[in-house]
């Protein structure tokens, strides 16, 4: 299918016919050129079911490409920061991309189906890059976008529901991906998420996507399935600290500023960043940057009260601007108000920073200036997303 | 690095590659000189195009670079140069030589005056790496040079900021009525460009031309004796030469560039390789892309570099008649001409009447069975034609015609006729494209942003890599500029 988004501003993803009249509120958002559901209902039940029984999330709109061939490994060796000699087939890796610059092109997860077959996830489009970066290499890229389907089943009942689906899973350990027939065709599940939960995805071609959906919605009636929208998945992957392409970071290749783009350093990604497995772009510059410093640093912050600190700015002995807020929510689950920010590199510890919330109460805003605490991400992390076989209710 | 004792491969003995290589060893670098052709000279090395006739490609020069030539010390090795005038041919021929013409044109004496002028304050940039847009230049001297500029005073310094990115056509328009000597600036300003004398920023490369040298110059016993001379210092000097050894591979090994590979296998290692040859071809065809960064490796293929000119020798019975042999010949009759041989090349097609310079080195050094070789270059001839074969014998012909309407009786003369089209050259002496500067020579190429903005200064991301040819600052011209630069730019890291 060619996507014509001068005729089609918006387009149905392969999931609508079954999304559209759930969504009591109609209320859609633009993901990459499709409509897709912020909220159906209500969001916090949208999230407590992510939390607590398990929750169905239209993923249609995620890029994809296939890269497949005989040199596909050394291909990806360049692009990518992370290793694959640990990347097996059937595995899942969650890895990000530089430009020369070392500065994050995006993010994304690579599904090696083969020896020479991956699958690339990502947020936004990068074909060009892409096809620059396989000049010189025997090696096929192809958007894929519009050939899968896929929805993301999430939350503590995600791997009962799929069993009593008849797509049975419980072996399949976090980050790893497997091939299950579904009707005449077949799915591809990873155990894989945005949530931080036990959770999974699902991909079908176009045609069987709503065999899928039915299948799922049928089997997770009595335990609680709700579809959920974008709004309740972002508080979960705020809890998860996931960040986002665009949201959290501008990917190099949209940043119009000068200074805006990032490395991965600054993003908190230094651990993906293998000096040792050879060359692969941006490596020369992320050394100079492993020996001059960074500029900024990604943290994690636990702020006093209840108000989420959206957009919030950060100071320094309440002063001096060192930093803002990316993304930040009244997290249900650990009762606090959590961010994830980025501060100038030497305040990375959070001492003495503190962040200027404007809380507005019935069409009143209290100005707070609140005393802020760098803590770990995930803020939420339950070992029922790692348990092999995962609990069954 | 050329530390003394230390092994340097400098790939390509074209002037650069002599110069360079020449200059690391008198630095007491041990260097090995590769180079695939049978001789050393590059565009300067003799070819037999004919049984018994010889030519080079480059037929003409406006003077080996100052430094080079006294670095080198090329007069003791018998180097030595023919200024030559120039014959615009025609109904009504003039002889031009500096800014004096056989029609004593004062419109023409005041322009060649103050270009040269402009030329002469910009020619130091040729002798600097280029400057940087930001941290690490050499701030004494470019502000000495920035001085020198402003020194024209504010008329003159006005003057050179209108026309420094001018197009050649409308000076030649402005300040000339002599549609001879319009058409003679208009081709000197595009001589081995691929721009037509409208094309933006044109005469800038008059500026270079001119930057160079005043004369077209002629080597005393042929180019090749250029190339030999230089080789001739450049093993006084302790280099090591190896013609027909043609590098396949610049071997790289955690992040540095630590030898080569030639096309029969053998490997030589070196703690420094320089590379003369195309930086597209240095960079994507012996590096490759898996040493590279991508966006790098990308940009390096987007390196303009489309020749525009071709190569035509012709062995001759005997000297064709004319009043002034010897001299440079021009056929360029308007700025229009110029524009409308440039014209048909964009579309890949061939010019029908197309404009050249042509010389006669038989004049200077003539042959013991007193047969001549008449050598042009000759524009413009399409960089990319549908069917190479056709139109370099369609170039040919129109060429022939050309000279033949020009100097009557030419072609009853000719004994062997030979036309190098760009994609010959490209094939020949390994540039692709053709171009005689590797990167084409334009504004969007030079300086800073010359063959691209990071490996301006020579140095490319792979530490022990080095960029010293053509493509690299100030451009080519059988000047050894760029290798000079290069070499004291290696010596600098140390």
């Amino acid at each position: 299918m060619t996507l014509r988004f001068d005729l089609t501003p918006l387009l149905p993803t392969a999931f609508a016919p079954r999304t559209e009249p759930l969504n009591k509120l109609m209320r859609f958002g633009a993901w990459a050129g499709y409509r897709t559901a912020l909220c159906y209902g209500d969001t916090e039940m949208e999230y407590a079911a992510i939390r607590n029984t398990a929750m169905l999330y239209d993923l249609c709109p995620m890029t994809k490409y296939r890269i497949s061939g005989v040199e596909a490994e050394d291909y990806l060796q360049r692009l990518m920061l992370r290793h694959l000699r640990k990347h097996s087939v059937g595995g899942v890796q969650y890895s990000l991309w530089c430009d020369d610059a070392g500065k994050v092109l995006d993010d994304g997860t690579l599904f090696r189906l083969g020896p020479q077959e991956f699958l690339l996830f990502c947020q936004e489009r990068h074909m060009p890059w892409l096809l620059d970066s396989a000049m010189g290499f025997d090696v096929r890229v192809e958007d894929q976008t519009t050939d899968l389907a896929g929805l993301s089943l999430q939350g503590p009942l995600a791997a009962t529901i799929l069993a009593k689906a008849g797509l049975e899973v419980s072996s399949l350990k976090p980050f790893r991906l497997t091939h299950l027939p579904l009707g005449a065709g077949q799915v591809m599940i990873s155990r894989t998420g945005f949530t931080g939960d036990l959770g999974y995805e699902l991909w079908v071609t176009p045609d069987h996507a709503l065999t899928l959906w039915d299948r799922l919605i049928e089997a997770g009636a009595a335990y609680g399935l709700r579809p959920a929208g974008s709004d309740a998945l972002n508080i979960a992957r705020i809890e998860a600290g996931f960040l986002i392409a665009t949201l959290d970071f501008i990917p190099a290749h949209h940043a119009l500023r000068e200074h805006r783009a990032r490395s991965p350093f600054e993003l908190g990604f230094g651990w993906m960043v293998d000096f040792d497995k050879g060359p692969f772009t941006g490596r020369r510059a992320l050394l100079r940057e492993r020996e001059t410093g960074s500029r900024w640093a990604r943290v994690g912050l636990d702020i006093p009260g209840n108000v989420a600190a959206e957009g919030a700015l950060l100071y320094h002995l309440r002063k001096h601007e060192v930093g803002h807020v990316t993304s930040a929510v009244w997290s249900p689950i650990t009762k606090s108000s959590i961010a994830l920010a980025e501060v100038q590199a030497r305040h990375a510890r959070g001492h003495d920073v503190w962040v200027e919330i404007y809380a507005e109460r019935e069409l009143q805003y209290a100005k707070l200036m609140l005393p802020v605490t760098a803590v770990e991400r995930p803020f939420f992390n339950p070992a029922r997303k790692r348990a092999t076989p995962p609990e069954r209710f | 690095m050329p530390m003394p004792s230390s092994e340097v491969i400098v790939i390509g003995s074209g002037p650069n590659g002599l110069a360079c290589a020449t200059r690391l060893a008198q630095k007491g670098a041990k260097v090995t000189l590769l180079d695939s052709l049978s001789t050393p000279g590059g565009g300067a090395s003799p070819r037999e195009f004919a049984p018994g006739f010889t030519t080079s490609l480059a037929h003409l020069t406006r003077g080996i670079d100052a430094r080079v030539a006294k670095g080198m010390n090329l007069e003791r090795h018998g180097l030595s140069f023919q200024t030559l005038q120039t014959t615009l041919l025609g109904a009504n021929p003039i002889t031009v030589s500096r800014g004096k013409t056989s029609s004593q044109d004062t419109e023409y004496a005041r322009l060649h005056d103050r270009l040269t002028h402009f030329a002469r304050v910009l020619a130091p940039f040729r002798a600097l790496p280029p400057p940087r847009l930001g941290k690490g230049n050499d701030w004494l001297t470019l502000s000495r040079l920035g001085l020198g500029i402003r020194a024209l005073g504010k008329t003159e310094f006005r003057e050179l900021l209108r026309m420094l990115l001018i197009n050649a056509a409308d000076v030649a328009e402005d300040d000339l009525t002599d549609t001879r000597l319009q058409g003679f600036l208009a081709f000197e300003a595009t001589l081995g460009s691929w721009l037509g004398p409208r094309s933006p920023n044109s005469l800038i490369l008059l500026l270079n031309h001119l930057a160079i040298g005043p004369d077209p110059l002629a080597p005393k016993g042929g180019m090749q004796a250029l190339a030999a001379a230089m080789a001739k210092a450049a093993v006084a000097a302790g280099v090591t030469i190896r013609q027909n050894a043609k590098v396949t591979r610049i071997l790289t090994k955690d992040d540095r560039a630590t030898g080569v590979q030639l096309t029969d296998g053998e490997t030589l290692t070196a703690q420094a390789v320089v590379s003369t040859l195309h930086p597209g071809l240095t960079l994507r065809t012996l590096v490759g892309p898996r040493a590279l960064d991508a966006g790098l490796y990308t940009r390096a293929g987007h390196i303009h570099s489309r020749g525009g000119t071709a190569s035509l020798t012709l062995a001759l019975k005997a000297l064709p008649k004319l009043d002034n042999p010897g001299n440079r010949l021009i056929i360029a009759p308007s700025v229009t001409a110029v524009e409308n041989a440039f014209n048909p090349v964009k579309y890949g097609q061939v010019p029908d009447a197309p404009v050249l310079e042509a010389y006669i080195p038989t004049t200077l050094d003539p042959r013991t069975d007193s047969h001549h070789i008449l050598t042009a270059n000759v524009q413009f001839a399409p960089h990319a034609p549908e069917n190479p074969d056709q139109a370099r014998a369609q170039m040919l012909e129109n060429t022939l015609r050309v000279l033949e309407t020009h100097i009557p009786g030419l072609r009853a003369l000719i004994l062997h006729q030979d036309l190098l089209m760009p994609q010959d050259v490209a094939t020949l002496y390994g540039n692709p494209g053709g171009n005689w500067h590797h990167a084409e020579l334009a504004v969007e190429q030079m300086l800073f942003l010359r063959p691209l903005r990071d490996l301006s200064q020579y140095q490319t991301p792979l530490d022990g890599l080095w960029l010293a040819g053509a493509g690299s600052h100030p451009g080519g011209g059988i000047t050894g500029s760029s290798g000079w630069n290069a070499a004291e730019a290696m010596e600098r890291t140390l």
